[in-house]
């Protein structure tokens, strides 16, 4: 039986990175999320890692990008302002298929905002933030049991399709402390090596070249379209969800992240009172769970979709459940979380709608 | 058996056929980096990162591995390159829009951190590839598709210095500008990247040449013009010489 330990969840991430065999980091302090960066800088060291402060997020993308051309498990993590300023490099990154972990502690927004947990990054991180046709995979923990594990997940992904993954995570889960179980530290060994297409020095080999550009745009429409048959590939095999209380339920709840959690205590609450209610949560936010969340909803009499934003997951939602039960949205945005009592108050109020 | 020495490429050249104007002078700097890339050994561990610019293609052009960064951002992507592998030798080759402008933050924190790679600067005064636009270099009353009247100082600020502006931050451990525009100048020039390649085999930090090139098509000259141009103008605006020289110091 491993041990559990207290920890912070930004500390448990980047602990989770680390276990997980990732031995570069580039970042710039930015709150909620400064605990990973002071983390790295502190431990990296020990297991022989590589930890550098850059001076900027433009700056660290693109040290994320050089290293992610050697082969090797590289991170950075950042809050929405920061990860704004990574669009540029991101969309360089998923152009030259460049393995590579990206952790956005969200704030509320737009702008400078504030540093309170929010959700509001869902469109920049699912549909594709820098320019030109690509995604990069979404994982939303609820947990930070579920973080760590899913920062394993993440380089995993990242690793088998050439492809950069986000763990879109939120202040409130950066900053709250958790009792985690560590996963074993990967052998380094044991990780895909990349020898075939990485830059380490052409010895003994033809020079590779890693690059987004074709100035031929029949060619550039064929690199894209080699793009697009990964992303059929990640739609097939890592579409993640969780669903809890669905079976008997009348209604459904739909939120992701921290979300997830939130809505749980709702369905405790609401089941106390003979409401019958479940949840659904998507985990990959890209590829999101549309077959599954609209079997999942099938014989509800509605879904009440919420979230930390005004109504962003709420357009994947409705792709997915389409016409065939409404739709209802509730959210707090600007750093404010929705708490139990009002959710089940709206919850009642749409079922009155219903009666 | 009398020797006869054969004029031949540099191995560290790929073969692939310059995408050039007729008298640009990157073909020569390429040529050079590659012989010295050949001199020292070391194709088999140079990583190159070329710019985003006319030598967008310069990753094709070296028979070694390569990348291209996003504009500017060339000193960023060597860094995580060489803190993945120290051993590597990584080199980026940049024009005056990618370093000087947009890029301004990533190559003075870089050299500031006394970064272990070597950046080659091609100054020319003027975006190439663009078009022939205004650059951070282009000199005060030079014509260009964005400054039709002349850069002026009041509305467009002055040509900025690269080498002078590099020299005062701590991590700089070569620096050099120098010009291709005549044989002594090129060997001049030839010395000057082994001496960068040098600092960074050694570990001593951060190193730079920046050549001072004629972009002829976008300064509407014959190449000689440019190449005259060039030696009057240029030259009276961006003083030719060493600035940083650690190689060799004390260690």
């Amino acid at each position: 039986m491993a041990d559990k330990t207290m920890v912070k969840g930004n500390e448990a991430m980047a602990e989770a990175a680390i276990r997980a065999g990732c031995r570069l980091y580039f970042g710039y302090p930015i709150t909620p999320q400064s605990e990973f960066t002071e983390y790295m800088a502190k431990r990296l060291p020990e297991v022989g890692g590589s930890f550098l402060q850059s001076e900027s997020e433009v700056s660290a993308v693109n040290m994320v990008y050089g290293a992610a051309c050697t082969g090797r498990r590289v991170l950075t993590s950042t809050s929405g302002p920061g990860f704004s300023l990574m669009q540029e490099g991101m969309s360089y990154i998923a152009g030259a298929e460049l393995p590579s972990v990206f952790v956005n502690v969200v704030r509320g927004g737009p702008g400078l905002g504030d540093i309170q947990p929010a959700q509001s990054d869902y469109f920049q991180a699912t549909k594709g933030g820098g320019h030109g046709d690509y995604h990069a995979v979404v994982l939303a923990p609820g947990t930070i049991q579920e973080a760590v594990e899913l920062v394993h997940d993440a380089f995993d992904i990242a690793d088998k399709y050439r492809t950069p993954v986000i763990i879109l995570a939120d202040g409130m889960l950066g900053q709250m402390m958790e009792p985690v179980v560590f996963g074993e530290f990967r052998n380094l060994e044991s990780l895909s090596d990349h020898l075939s297409w990485s830059l380490t020095g052409a010895k003994n080999r033809e020079p590779h070249k890693v690059t987004s550009f074709n100035i031929d745009p029949y060619e550039l429409e064929k690199m894209n379209m080699r793009y697009q048959e990964k992303y059929k590939k990640i739609i097939a095999n890592e579409i993640l969800y969780e669903t809890s209380n669905m079976e008997d339920a009348d209604f459904a709840l739909v939120g992701f992240g921290t979300m997830g959690r939130i809505l749980g205590s709702v369905i405790r609450r609401a089941r106390e009172e003979g409401i019958k209610v479940g949840l659904f949560r998507p985990v990959t936010l890209w590829p999101f769970p549309y077959d599954a969340l609209r079997e999942a909803v099938a014989d509800k009499k509605f879904v009440l979709d919420v979230e930390m934003s005004t109504g962003q997951m709420i357009e994947d939602v409705r792709l997915a459940v389409g016409d065939s039960l409404p739709v209802h949205f509730y959210g707090r945005t600007g750093g404010v979380v929705p708490n139990p009592d009002e959710v089940l108050r709206v919850l009642k109020e749409r079922i009155e709608e219903v009666k | 058996m009398p020797t006869v020495k054969t004029f031949k490429p540099p191995k560290s050249l790929s073969g692939k056929e310059f995408t050039y104007c007729p008298g640009c002078q990157h073909g020569i700097v390429h040529r050079l980096i590659a012989e010295i890339i050949d001199e020292l050994g070391i194709q088999e561990r140079t990583i190159m990162v070329a710019p985003v610019g006319c030598s967008v293609f310069a990753y094709e052009f070296f028979d070694v591995d390569g990348t291209v960064a996003a504009h500017g951002r060339a000193p960023a992507v060597a860094t995580g390159m060489k803190r993945s592998l120290k051993d590597s030798v990584v080199f980026t080759y940049q024009g005056d829009g990618d370093l000087a402008a947009i890029g301004t933050a990533e190559i003075v924190h870089a050299a500031n951190r006394g970064e272990k790679i070597t950046a080659i600067f091609i100054n020319n005064a003027i975006y190439g590839m663009t078009g022939g636009q205004m650059a951070p270099t282009t000199l005060l009353g030079m014509k260009t598709s964005t400054s039709p009247y002349g850069r002026a100082a009041e509305n467009d600020g002055y040509p900025i210095h690269v080498c002078e502006l590099l020299k005062e931050t701590g991590g700089v451990a070569y620096l050099e500008r120098t010009t291709v525009n005549t044989p002594q100048e090129i060997r001049k020039t030839k010395k000057a990247l082994k001496k960068a390649f040098t600092a960074q085999l050694e570990g001593l930090g951060f190193s730079l040449v920046e050549v001072l090139s004629t972009c002829p098509t976008n300064w509407g000259m014959s190449p000689v013009e440019a190449t005259e141009w060039l030696e009057e103008n240029m030259k009276k605006e961006y003083k030719v010489g060493l600035f940083v020289d650690k190689v060799g110091d004390e260690k």
